[in-house]
């Protein structure tokens, strides 16, 4: 079925659903992994975004029951060049094209992924439409033009839970506090999760740490934490513009000079404003799996999993820069000088992506732990 | 960390001579490396001992040495030059082996060299089953269940507790030489016995099998501080069973989750540290069982590779010239990467298109050698293709291969096979397998059964299925619509049909229409390709390199340079009788153009060559050599001129359809290259010029043939035609052979005429190369063979300058020369191979084009042929240029041909008509006994100080054979011989001993060789009958590994080699002292 992908700019694209008719409209980014589309599917980070896969060849392995972020497929459209209908993998246990059907989202093939990609690198990620019912170019540009633009933009409240959660090592399980008071069961220190929109993997690593785990939704507040008796608190990933989330960054600020915290991309993010900083939107983004980051605190090189569309800016005497990317220089990690405050920008949970970062877990763990022991 | 600076002198190891499982990917490799260090300032001493390497070019290195590459030479040389460091990782398995064995002899630590790139240790570990096994086990990695053998007991005692079929490796082999798959005891002592002869530590792992499991490999690199990346997952097509090198691989891996390729990646990165390579590249095979996903590795190579070759071409991620720099200290975040300038290369290249890699074989190159793929590698060459599906790249890999197919599936003109053979092919793997592929398909099997029978992944094959779906859509279209431009449906099918990757000249043979028309509709159609680049970032960065693919796709990123341009036509996939002579030509036609400020634009499928680096030349179009590829960048680019002269034949059978399309072609006009090939216009070439060459005719049948032999008298050189490179020639003695020839080779219907030639026996050869620029020729080397004619000019060897022939028949063969390349107004290169004989001189064949013995002259005689061709092909002139001025003199230079006959057990090894060595090297001295000797001890021959000589030949050789057998005796070797023979020997007062023929009863001669009481073997064979009778002597030989020799003349060379061996000092001396007549 024929399918137009129209960009704000006028850029045009013809290609064909291979998952029935439809129309959806979002930012389109390109993601440069050659593997890894189910985990980056359902990774609540690309809620509002069509995903441009630049290797050409997806679908090749199918979907298993394993490889999911979340509870459900995130990304507004998966965009390729061929989807492959017959998949080959022993833990395959569904097509691409009938996983994405399920979820309700759209997937395109036959586009030109890589004019695609080179059209975004040099004018910048933009909003796009995609149908296969409107096939007027001029009709659908307008549409695009007239969708919500990213930078402003608050995707947090439409992935995150509204509920406490308790995770049991493989998927949530519902939990409630008793007059705000949670009755850890593990036996290691209690973490605080906030969720913004978490890929599973970061809690499953968290867990492997052997860190008793509430999770929490974003309105969670400084006190609230406090209440429930917490050693630490962990932010995470979330798609959107961290500007938006004023009251979340407020209470991240106390929660600053309470106890020890740890945050991933979005998490990250926040923790750079609560510490005195700004973030800025990038051109396109970081979107895949080879970029190098150097850690400054040890020298080494991790090849990182990448996933954002804003950086954080930061000058301040109170917070070091541990990570930065090699590629451009951004920030990629931060540490504050005297309070128990580390975050990085990048993916240490992987999921897709190299786990050459998994340590950050460790030093999570660790930092928390230290304080303990005390 | 910066570069190290207590290092002055590195000295770098080459691979030696092109043999199966090491081409030319080291020295592209190689080449790299050394320029890199180059940069860094650091001198470079280079030792290998093929002339036809880029690495060996005099301006390269800073002391070239083409000497053996043997531990006692190699050690000679540092001794002389004390260098700081010794890299051994970039010259293959044989570097590794030779560096390892220099390092055991104590020589490193004698003159205070220190291994860079790999340790002593960490090559042991490597490459020593039993120490690899330890070291996985460490890491916790599996490995295939196995056992080490030392000796044919070990292999009994195993073979009677392990299951088969069994995997047999032999240690510190490469290509897996000696290997093989058992299927039961008589199996795996056949390939055990032979597996020991050929390991240098007579040690096998004898491995339980994981045939049919999925098998992939990842390129790994490591800095001194411990970063680490992956380049490249390469992912086979033909699951385990076959060697990787004779496997269709596909590069990103294509049925992984990220989880399992994740798994994978760290498997690698852990096994680099644990086997303690510090810096560098190294690649990991895995074997991954389909139906759960258990993952074993295989093995690891601790140096750059084939595989390595082939992910750099596959990324842009240049490895040999990266792990150059990570040797000398520097850490990957140091390093830019070329390709985008902001980045650095420590990162993991992402790309957006597929890679597919096909080997070239040559099966029928070696009768009686079975197609039959194992562990052990048999393919001479391959291709490479890029495109942005599966199907587009695999399809331009089949038309890169050049085997007669235009694409997957073009002979379906030709009836199917029947069930019971396609089933045959496809049980066992095989060079044909592919084909069989696709008959099975169209005879109505279906995905499930073939995946059951072949174990390839159902992923490649659903990819082979659309194909072949595709084709019966395009068939069908054509039969019931109108392939008029206007149809609308027509473009969307051709569209669909090129995104598939079909060629012109599919569609063409489909819709019966020629493939100019197809051409015409295609342009009429605006169905163009565009050429995308190959970035190592899948665009997300700018990139600035100049190295392109075609396909069907709406972007533009290429812009028509505006200045004077000319395209290079590369040599395609290596075979037998072409391969790095020629690339070496057009790098250097490469080199020149970019000095002389014109725009060098290099078309080439050949994933290991020097001229496929992104940095030979100012463009490279890694594509297919077909017209239509090569048409659709010469409209695009318009150059000035192409150059087809020096990649081989691949291009010259372009010239003429290039020509009539307009296409303006430098140097010779194809008239003349018509003039020297076609049968009777060379005939009058010939006698306008007053020379002469051997009587011949040209016949359509045996009752002709049997006629003009008469008029031409025995015996004859006979061949058809339509072929190349001496297929299908033989020489034949009398009538019977001659009918015994057509029975076998002539089909009853003929449609190419059968040449035939009178045989000029012991005729001595001379090769010719020369250059001319319509006015003057240089004659640039003539080379005296040791072989005499008969033995095809790639399997001589050859002596430069004539060592035997009087200085007035020089001189008439140079004038013979300037004549020929004036008639045939040559402008650039020529070969022109002569016979002599009692002082006649005869004129066998003209080839207005680069020869495979341009580079031995250039390194010869220090004058760079194909760089002055070049030249003279702009215009410049001779007169000019003077290469008389840049003519080295007062030694002497030997080439020494090596041949693949030890991967083919059942191969006769006596040397005809028809090429079949893979490779040279070259030996040079300042006498020719030396230099022969160098030549011998280069190409791996052991030349024994003392024994039992076997002499066997043929009677007409008998009386050439009587100073031989007494320069032996009088060197105190016990000659041997049969009974005619050895009457023959004591006659002539040269002691000998009798021993029995094989029918003779026992003990025999197979007996004395089985023992290991022959040091070598002297035997000449011709005529059905003395042929059949003596294959089984040269067969143990081969096994045996006893040195041999099947020429009377090589035999006299071998004996001089000898005498000179035990006479004289080992010397060595590098390339730049030769030409500075030091």
């Amino acid at each position: 079925m024929k399918a137009i992908l129209a960009l704000e700019d006028g850029f045009v694209l013809e290609g064909r659903s291979f998952t029935g008719p439809g129309e959806t409209g979002g930012e389109v980014i390109f993601n440069t992994g050659m593997t890894g589309y189910q985990e980056i599917l359902t990774d609540p980070s690309y809620a509002g975004q069509m995903v441009c896969m630049t290797y050409p060849l997806i679908g090749n392995y199918g979907v298993t029951e394993e490889d999911i972020e979340s509870g459900g497929v995130h990304a507004s459209a998966l965009i390729v060049k061929e989807c492959c209908k017959v998949p080959s993998n022993w833990r395959s246990v569904a097509s691409l094209p009938d996983y994405l059907k399920r979820n309700g989202v759209l997937g395109i093939e036959g586009i030109d992924t890589r004019a695609l990609t080179s059209h975004i690198r040099k004018n910048g990620a933009m909003r796009a439409i995609i149908s296969t019912e409107e096939l007027n170019v001029e009709k659908l540009v307008e549409k695009a033009k007239a969708l919500p633009s990213m930078e402003g933009l608050n995707l947090v409240k439409d992935v995150a839970p509204t509920h406490v959660y308790r995770w049991d090592g493989v998927r949530p399980q519902n939990v409630r506090l008793v007059d705000g008071v949670y009755n850890w069961t593990g036996k290691g220190p209690k973490v605080v999760v906030y969720d913004f929109g978490i890929k599973w993997n970061i809690l499953r690593l968290l867990h492997e740490q052997g860190l008793d785990l509430l999770v929490v939704p974003p309105s969670f507040t400084a006190e609230q934490v406090t209440l429930t008796g917490a050693d630490a608190v962990f932010l995470s990933n979330g798609p959107g513009d961290p500007a938006t989330l004023k009251d979340e960054i407020a209470e991240i600020t106390k929660l600053c000079d309470m106890m020890p915290v740890g945050g991933i991309c979005l998490g990250h993010q926040l923790l750079g404003h609560a510490l005195g900083g700004t973030t800025s939107k990038l051109k396109f983004g970081h979107h895949g799996c080879n970029h190098p980051v150097k850690d400054l605190t040890t020298g080494r090189i991790e090849i990182s999993s990448q996933n954002h569309g804003f950086c954080v800016e930061l000058d301040s005497d109170d917070v070091e820069i541990t990570h930065i990317n090699l590629n451009d220089d951004t920030v990629e990690g931060i540490a504050h000088k005297t309070k128990k405050v580390i975050s990085v920008q990048h993916h240490p949970e992987a999921c897709p992506g190299p786990n050459d970062s998994h340590y950050f877990f460790k030093r999570f763990s660790d930092m928390v732990k230290e304080g303990l022991n005390k | 960390m910066p570069k190290r600076t207590d290092l002055k002198r590195i000295m770098v190891i080459g691979s030696g001579p092109i043999v199966i499982g090491q081409a030319c990917e080291f020295d592209y490799s190689g080449t790299q490396a050394v320029k890199a260090l180059k940069e860094e300032g650091y001198e470079v001493v280079l030792v290998n001992s093929n002339p036809a390497t880029i690495m060996t070019d005099p301006e390269l290195a800073d002391r070239t040495y083409i000497e053996p590459i043997e531990p006692e030479t190699v050690a000679e040389i540092i001794r002389k030059e004390r260098p700081c460091a010794l890299l051994p990782t970039l010259g293959g398995q044989t570097g590794l082996n030779t560096a390892l064995a220099v390092a055991e002899s104590g020589v490193l630590e004698e003159c205070g060299v220190e291994l860079i790139g790999a340790t002593k240790s960490v090559i042991e570990k490597a490459e020593s089953r039993e120490l690899f096994r330890e070291a996985m086990a460490n890491i916790g990695l599996s490995v295939p269940g196995s056992d080490i053998a030392r000796s044919m007991d070990d292999v009994r005692r195993i073979g009677e507790e392990m299951n088969f079929p069994i995997i047999i490796r032999p240690a510190f082999t490469m290509g897996g030489k000696g290997g093989g798959i058992a299927y039961n005891m008589e199996d795996l002592e056949t390939i055990a016995s032979q597996g020991l002869a050929a390991s240098i530590q007579s040690e096998l792992l004898l491995e339980q099998s994981i045939i049919g499991w999925k098998e992939y490999e990842m390129e790994v690199m490591r800095d001194k501080a411990d970063n680490c990346v992956i380049i490249c997952s390469i992912e086979n097509f033909d699951p385990m069973g076959v060697h990787t090198g004779d496997s269709i691989t596909v590069a990103p891996a294509q049925t992984l989750t990220d989880l399992e390729y994740q798994k994978m990646r760290d498997a690698s990165i852990a096994i680099m540290r644990e086997i303690g390579v510090e810096t560098g590249g190294s690649n990991v095979q895995f074997g991954v069982n389909p139906k759960n996903g258990d993952l074993v590795v295989i093995e690891m190579n601790p140096r750059v590779s084939r595989s390595s070759a082939l992910a750099s071409k596959a990324t842009g991620f240049p490895i040999a010239k990266i792990a150059a720099k990570l040797a000398v200290g520097y850490t990957l975040d140091e390093i830019p990467n070329d390709i985008t300038r902001e980045t650095m290369a420590s990162f993991e290249p992402t790309i957006d298109y597929c890679v597919t890699k096909l080997p070239r074989f040559t099966f029928e190159k070696f009768p009686g050698a079975q197609d039959e793929l194992n562990t052990a590698m048999k393919s001479v060459g391959e291709a490479m293709s890029i495109g942005r599906t599966f199907k587009e790249s695999f399809q331009k890999g089949m038309r890169s291969l050049e085997v007669g197919v235009a694409g997957f599936g073009s002979d379906y003109r030709g009836k199917l096979p029947e069930r019971e053979d396609i089933m045959g092919l496809l049980r066992t793997p095989n060079s044909k397998r592919v084909f069989a592929l696709r008959h099975a398909f169209l005879l109505g099997m279906t995905i499930e059964e073939l995946h059951e029978i072949t174990h390839i992944d159902p992923w490649f094959l659903h990819q082979l299925k659309d194909i072949i779906s595709m084709e019966e859509e395009i068939k069908d279209f054509g039969l019931a619509n109108s392939l008029a431009p206007g149809n609308d449906e027509l473009y969307a099918l051709m569209k669909r049909a090129k995104e598939y990757g079909f060629s012109d000249r599919q569609l063409a043979e489909m819709w019966k229409q020629p493939e100019t028309a197809i051409r015409q509709l295609r342009k009429d159609l605006d169905l163009e390709p565009v050429y995308y680049l190959v970035d190592t970032c899948a665009s997300e960065f700018e990139a600035y390199t100049p190295y392109y693919y075609s396909t069907y796709e709406t972007g533009k990123e290429i812009e028509v340079a505006d200045k004077k341009k000319v395209i290079i036509l590369g040599g395609g996939p290596n075979r037998i009788g072409q391969g790095i002579e020629f690339d070496y030509c057009c790098c250097h036609a490469s080199f020149a153009l970019r000095d002389m400020d014109v725009q060098s634009i290099m078309v080439n499928s050949n994933p290991e060559t020097v001229s496929t680096d992104y940095d030979t030349s100012d463009r490279l179009y890694f594509e297919p050599l077909t017209f239509e590829d090569v048409m659709n960048i010469v409209e695009m680019e318009k150059p000035d001129g192409v150059i087809i002269q020096f990649g081989g034949q691949t291009p010259l059978n372009l010239a003429v359809p290039l020509l009539r399309a307009g296409v303006p072609i430098l140097g010779t006009h194809p008239d003349s290259i018509d003039r020297a090939e076609d049968r009777e216009r060379f005939q009058a070439l010939i006698n306008k010029l007053d020379l002469m060459q051997p009587a011949n005719a040209t016949v359509m049948s045996f009752e002709e043939a049997r006629k003009a032999a008469k008029g031409i008298t025995y015996p004859l050189v006979v061949r058809p035609s339509y072929v190349l490179g001496g297929r299908a020639m033989e020489i034949v003695f009398d009538e019977e052979q001659l009918a015994t020839y057509f029975d076998k080779y002539v089909p009853v219907n003929l449609e190419h005429p059968i040449l035939l030639d009178k045989f000029l026996e012991n005729a001595t050869e001379v090769d010719v190369d020369a250059i001319s620029d319509g006015d003057e020729v240089y004659v640039a080397g003539i080379m005296e063979h040791i072989e005499e004619a008969g033995i095809h000019s790639g399997d001589s060897a050859c002596v430069l300058p004539p060592h035997t022939l009087p200085a007035d028949i020089v001189g008439e063969i140079r004038r013979q020369t300037i004549e020929l390349a004036k008639e045939l107004r040559v402008i650039g290169l020529m070969n022109i191979q002569f016979a002599v004989k009692d002082k006649q001189i005869f004129v066998l064949e003209v080839n207005p084009r680069a020869s495979r013995t341009a580079p031995f002259v250039s390194k010869a005689t220090g004058v760079p042929l194909p760089r002055l061709a070049t030249q003279v092909m702009l215009g410049e002139k001779l007169a000019d240029l003077d290469p008389w001025s840049m003519r080295k003199h007062g030694y002497v230079s030997v080439k020494e041909s090596v041949f693949p006959f030890s991967r083919f057990p059942g191969v006769d090894i006596l040397l005809g008509p028809e090429m079949r060595s893979t490779g040279e090297v070259m030996g040079i001295a300042k006498t020719v006994e030396e230099a022969f000797m160098k030549g011998q001890v280069a190409c791996g021959q052991v030349l024994p100080q003392e024994g039992k000589v076997f002499i066997s030949v043929n009677d007409r050789d008998k009386p050439y054979i009587l100073d031989v057998a007494k320069r032996f005796a009088d060197l105190g070797f016990e000659v041997l011989a049969t009974s005619g023979t050895a009457k023959l020997f004591i006659e002539n007062g040269i002691p000998a001993t009798r021993v029995a023929k094989v029918y003779e009863g026992r003990p025999n001669i197979v007996d004395f060789i089985k023992n290991g009481e022959v040091a070598l073997l002297l035997n000449t064979a011709s005529g059905k009958r003395t042929v059949q009778d003596s294959k089984s002597i040269r067969q143990e030989a081969l096994v045996y590994g006893v040195p041999y020799s099947t020429t009377v003349s090589g035999a006299r060379a071998i004996s001089m080699a000898i005498a000179e061996q035990r006479n004289c000092e080992l010397t060595v001396k590098s390339l730049q002292e030769y030409y500075a007549g030091e």
